[in-house]
């Protein structure tokens, strides 16, 4: 804190991380993959966006800061130093470039990529002036943001957002709107090119805003309106958004086409296994990294019981499912057992090991005649409903779905049943837990078994979506992605694992210049979350209650000085 | 009979023999203290009482149960309730929830609507701030709390290891007059700490325990006057 308040200059210091940030994201590529794409046609790639609202957001922080500490003066000058400040890195790594060749060590440092920095400016001192004034617009529009009055601060923020997350996508979204009869017309006026037309940015800039302010304004007058209905009433309208729900959800394949579906297939996955590890780390607070075991068994199971590649069994893929449910349970508990007494750092380390134990067995050339080997097991028939097969991806997503509405409502029940309390005791302290009465051994038990039976369970969907099995899909990494899908939902809430899976899943997947970076756009957004919003997109009550508690009860009790001495003794 | 039996108890840490040989018996409707330095064995005790920790020998008897052998989860089922050293409460729970989760085996809700009434007349301070997350409280508002939370469970014997630890000396008062108002309402308590003073003050007998082993055992009033306990736990010359 002090550190801080000796700081001369407000903003240099998170302008020097902005700069480093926007270095790296300039080295290591991403800036000029995206720069192939457009958010408004003509105006701003996606690379130019990329550095644009990193430093805008780099600078809301630090115009927070200086606003929190000493008033909207210093919020001005930390923006503008902060923008200025990141500025000046870059214009210092262009610099370097003409003085080096940075290409012999840093591949990614092209030409171009600098070329756009200095916005295409044949003389160096020109570019680089409008590279400098480019960060202190930045960093005034950051501050400019921040001092705004909360409505149209909200206003603004949403319709950026929109802007930029439709013409991100401009590639998935067009496609689709564009062959809706009514409304292709509408989508040839927004989009333009790779991204969006410019007055189409503009329109759908003002749109969006409007309605965020119109919310803000009026949001809580519609939630009083509706809270103000009869019981009847309410029921009818949340009987009709539960029909609309369903009807959108029943229709999206067809809407979307092929290639959506299939990426809705892929998070649908997901968000499956995701409510499982969530009843274990989230619920019963176990941390356990081995869970892509599950997934494998769940997988193999289905694999070794229909494929007649192998030819011991020719079951349908639906007698074989609750045989993949249920070994999926047996090695959840097999698993437990072990690692009862095991808490924290051990556990992780433990189920980790277990993880790779099943993926090393299907993996050995011994058991290569049942389990396939290396090789794997391939033509895994389809499931199939009366006739109706579950073949392509915009069938498969009905089957996905089922899975998730079966898993969430499973969970959702747990979560408020006595098992559930019994779990929330043992993730807040488990030998307190034991001495309220709960046996700490059937609870942590029916935790990893509950778990692993939904994780086989996608790996039985995943088994007959993809026709085969491979011991390379089952490597660690999906335990540690399904980990962070839940971290960055919110640890134990059930719409985050949804939101979660949207957001790193389904994101990476529209944009396939990021499968690069995947695992860098991970670890950013995970230090971001648990720098800025440690409780993740969707949290869970208890979570909200834990990291904001100050915030919530700043009012002055009346027997605080009591505390404070209770406090130090 | 008394209403708990612990009967030549002999539990081991490991090859670290913990207790030697311990027999303490608590009547009902007594405060029942064991005093003794750190690492006498004191928290030891509790906990094979309570089936934390399982005893190589001896027996412990409830109402003439024989509940050696069980896990906790079914010592607490029989009647024996720990309240932990240190108050571990659930600090991200509110309070209303941290006592639900103490009545976690009873399914009665009736009874459970009782208990928590009463709770709330003995404490009236949680029931003031019963929705608020437990981490916040006061010391001695979550001593307070791991009292109540003990009660939801409907205890026959009350087990508290170290109700005064790291509490003001102010609230110290206050927590001894609650533990004996809780005993003069019904409940029978045997309990652990280091201010031996003023345990005795409020219990009806006393042990000394000592290395793991019982040294001697009498009426609290005169283990207050013994020259040892004077000289030793006391801290008089």
């Amino acid at each position: 804190m002090n550190a801080e308040s000796r700081e001369r200059l407000p903003g240099l210091r998170l302008g020097l991380v902005s700069g480093a940030c926007l270095v790296l994201l300039t080295l290591v590529g991403i800036v000029e993959a995206f720069s192939q794409r457009e958010i408004v046609s003509g105006v701003l790639s996606m690379g130019e966006g990329l550095l644009f609202f990193t430093g805008l957001f780099i600078a809301y922080l630090a115009a927070d800061r200086g606003l929190r500490r000493a008033g909207t003066g210093r919020a001005l000058a930390a923006g503008l130093v902060c923008g200025l400040a990141a500025a000046a890195l870059l214009a210092l790594l262009v610099l370097l470039s003409k003085a080096v060749n940075l290409r012999q060590v840093l591949i990614n440092a092209s030409p171009a990529v600098f070329q756009m920095l200095v916005f295409q400016r044949e003389e160096l001192e020109v570019g680089l002036a409008l590279l400098l004034a480019a960060g202190l617009l930045t960093g005034a529009a950051a501050a400019g943001l921040r001092l705004l009055p909360p409505v149209p601060r909200r206003a603004v923020t949403a319709g950026l957002v929109c802007v930029a997350g439709l013409g991100m996508l401009q590639d998935t979204v067009y496609p689709v709107l564009s062959s809706w009869g009514p409304v292709a017309g509408l989508a040839d006026l927004v989009f333009e090119g790779l991204g969006l037309s410019p007055g189409g940015a503009v329109a759908l800039f003002v749109l969006t805003a409007a309605g965020a302010a119109f919310w803000a304004l009026q949001g809580a007058a519609v939630r009083g309106r509706i809270a103000g209905l009869s019981p009847g009433g309410r029921r009818g309208l949340r009987i009709g958004a539960f029909a609309l729900l369903a009807l959108v959800l029943a229709i999206l394949p067809q809407a979307l086409g092929l290639f959506l579906s299939e990426v809705l297939t892929i998070v649908g996955l997901y968000v499956l296994l995701g409510l499982g590890l969530n009843i274990v780390v989230g619920f019963a607070g176990l941390l356990d990294l081995g869970y892509v075991a599950f997934f494998a068994i769940g997988s193999y199971t289905v694999a070794i019981l229909t494929s007649p590649e192998l030819g011991f069994f020719s079951l349908s893929f639906w007698q074989a499912l609750p045989f993949a449910v249920l070994f999926g349970v047996i090695a959840g508990v097999l698993l437990g057992i072990p690692v009862l007494k095991m808490r924290g750092d051990y556990l992780a380390i433990a189920t980790l090991g277990f993880g790779e134990i099943i993926r090393i067995l299907v993996l050995s050339d011994s058991l290569r005649p049942w389990l396939g080997g290396a090789q794997g097991i391939g033509k895994i028939p389809k499931a199939e409903i009366v006739g109706f097969e579950f073949g392509g991806p915009q069938e498969i997503y009905y089957l996905i779905l089922a899975g998730c509405l079966l898993v969430g409502f499973i969970s959702w029940r747990l979560r408020d049943s006595r098992l559930g309390r019994a779990w929330m005791a043992v993730r807040e302290d488990e030998d307190v837990a034991q001495a309220m009465g709960i046996n700490l051994v059937a609870a942590k038990l029916l935790a990893f078994a509950t778990g692993a039976g939904f994780s086989a369970l996608s790996g039985a969907i995943f088994a007959t979506k993809i026709g085969s099995v491979y011991p390379h899909s089952f490597n660690v990494m999906i335990s540690i992605n399904i980990l962070c899908v839940i971290i960055v939902g919110g640890i134990g809430s059930m719409p985050g694992v949804i939101v979660g899976a949207f957001a790193l899943v389904g994101l990476p997947e529209l944009l396939r210049e990021f499968a690069e970076y995947r695992l860098l756009v991970y670890g950013a957004a995970l230090v971001a979350m648990m720098l800025l919003r440690p409780e993740g997109l969707w949290p869970e009550a208890t979570r909200r209650r834990e990291l904001h508690e100050h915030e919530e009860q700043a009012g002055p009790t009346p027997d605080a000085p009591a505390a404070a001495a209770a406090g130090r003794p | 009979m008394a209403m708990l039996e612990i009967q030549d108890i002999h539990t081991y840490y490991g090859n670290i023999h913990a207790l030697k040989g311990i027999s303490v018996e608590v009547e009902r409707g007594e405060i029942v203290t064991i005093i003794g330095a750190n690492g006498a064995g004191k928290s030891t005790l509790l906990k094979t009482a309570s089936g934390l920790l399982r005893p190589r020998s001896g027996s412990i008897r409830l109402e003439g149960r024989e509940l050696t052998r069980l896990p906790p989860h079914e010592v607490v089922r029989e009647g024996i309730v720990q309240v932990p050293e240190g108050r571990r409460i659930f600090g991200r729970l509110t309070v209303l929830e941290n006592l639900d989760m103490g009545a976690f085996t009873c399914s009665d809700r009736r009874r459970n609507a009782e208990n928590l009434e009463r709770v709330f007349a003995l404490f009236p301070r949680l029931k003031e701030r019963s929705r608020q997350v437990a981490g916040t409280l006061s010391g001695g508002e979550q001593q307070m709390l791991a009292m109540g939370r003990a009660l939801m469970a409907n205890p026959k014997i009350l087990l508290m290891d170290e109700p005064s630890m790291g509490l003001a000396p102010v609230l110290v008062d206050g927590i001894f007059e609650t533990i004996r108002r809780l005993n003069e309402a019904g409940t029978t308590i045997l309990l652990v700490e280091q201010n031996a003073r003023m345990a005795l003050q409020i219990a009806r007998r006393g042990y000394v325990l000592q290395s793991g082993a019982i040294l001697f055992s009498d009426a609290a009033a005169r283990l207050a006057e013994n020259e040892i306990v004077r000289k030793a736990y006391l801290g008089e010359h």
